[in-house]
């Protein structure tokens, strides 16, 4: 590689080292606005704002889903696996709800410490099976 | 093995080459495309929770990767423009972009109309598709770039440059989902682990893949050397033709 060459290589390399270090300090500064999501454990030691709607993510807690009055409020508990959040919801639920599936709720705290959610969204997880193995997987399960 | 990369960067032995090989690889990609399409649609077992829905992502993952590695490719051909001055990486990287904005796009949409059902909204300003949607503006704002510039040699450095700058955005894309919580599931199959899906929905899903990425040299083949003619319209070789 001719001397200008070497020069040139090195400077496009240094201005990406720059760039991805400039962008990794602003988006480590903004991390966290870019997450999506607060778990239960975060919101219940305070970390998510008060008065002000944020999401709220996790695991809805297997035979916790109960309709209470009217028939159109939902009233569910979600978990991080370590502390859960009793979510309230008036409204359609996405196809993909039901117990333990990860889903997200944007809402606010009320003064009870229950989550009041305005819309609730279900979070797909990363596997894809036939039904039939999937049936197989339950009946390992209970065995 | 050398010598034949250096043939190949000029100009006229690349037209030829490319023209030799574009029926070749139509054939291919009909036929991959064919059997993908045919696997993913017909053959393919529903999913235990989705149902039928998630046969989307026999298109949309395949879109995504592409738009991901459109870009590293360009990237590449910045590298290599800055570095040698390449003539042939310069209408690579600049053929490439309109590619590449349309698998972007396509990723986009086709993850939009299946967030709709499944997660119960079309949009959601969450990491991932935040960033996918910045990577459409970057392949929007190069292709505007390279037309803003008269002189063609001129406009493929700036191209260059702004081709290198961007591919920050390209790891983020990738991790998003592992970095911050996200709306959007994890990686399926891109990971170091055993995939998370079924062999006979996988299956499906590489042939796809592997439409996509001879499309992707199919597509790229022509519009390059409509660009060589185009740049080399007053040399020897094009005038022979």
């Amino acid at each position: 590689m001719t001397p200008a060459r070497k020069k040139r290589l090195g400077l496009i390399m240094l201005m990406v080292c720059g760039v991805a270090l400039g962008v990794g300090l602003a988006l480590k500064s903004l991390d966290q606005n870019i997450m999506f999501f607060f778990t239960p454990t975060e919101v219940n030691s305070g970390k998510a704002p008060a008065n002000k709607l944020f999401r709220i993510g996790g695991m809805v807690v297997e035979g916790s889903v109960a309709r209470p009055g009217d028939g159109l409020t939902v009233k569910f508990d979600l978990t991080d696996n370590e502390q859960s959040v009793t979510v309230r919801f008036a409204g359609i639920l996405p196809d993909l709800f039901r117990e333990g599936q990860g889903i997200i709720a944007n809402g606010k705290l009320d003064g009870s410490g229950e989550f009041v959610a305005e819309e609730v969204l279900a979070k797909h997880d990363e596997n894809y099976m036939p039904p039939e193995l999937a049936g197989m997987h339950e009946q390992k399960d209970d065995q | 093995m050398f010598l034949w990369f250096h043939k190949l960067g000029s100009p006229p032995h690349f037209y030829r080459i490319a023209g030799k090989w574009i029926p070749w690889l139509s054939w291919i990609f009909l036929m991959l495309l064919l059997a993908g399409l045919y696997g993913g649609l017909i053959e393919a077992p529903p999913d235990y929770q989705q149902g039928e829905s998630y046969r989307i992502i026999f298109v949309h993952v395949p879109a995504a990767w592409m738009s991901l590695f459109i870009y590293v490719v360009m990237a590449f051909c910045g590298a290599v423009i800055i570095v040698w001055r390449m003539k042939l990486a310069e209408v690579v990287l600049i053929s490439s972009a309109p590619i590449g904005a349309s698998f972007t796009f396509l990723a986009l949409v086709t993850g939009s109309l299946w967030g709709k059902p499944m997660w119960g909204t079309y949009w959601v300003w969450d990491a991932r598709l935040t960033s996918e949607l910045i990577l459409l503006f970057l392949y929007l704002g190069i292709i505007g770039l390279h037309n803003a510039i008269e002189d063609k040699r001129v406009a493929s450095r700036a191209v260059a440059i702004l081709a290198l700058v961007g591919v920050v955005n390209i790891p983020i894309i990738h991790y998003s989902v592992e970095w911050w919580h996200s709306l959007h599931q994890g990686a399926t199959v891109t990971k170091f682990d055993k995939p998370s899906i079924h062999w006979s929905m996988l299956i499906p899903l590489l042939l796809m893949a592997l439409a996509f990425q001879v499309y992707y040299v199919l597509a790229l083949f022509q519009k390059c050397r409509v660009e060589l003619l185009q740049r080399e319209r007053n040399s020897k070789w094009v005038e022979e033709l």
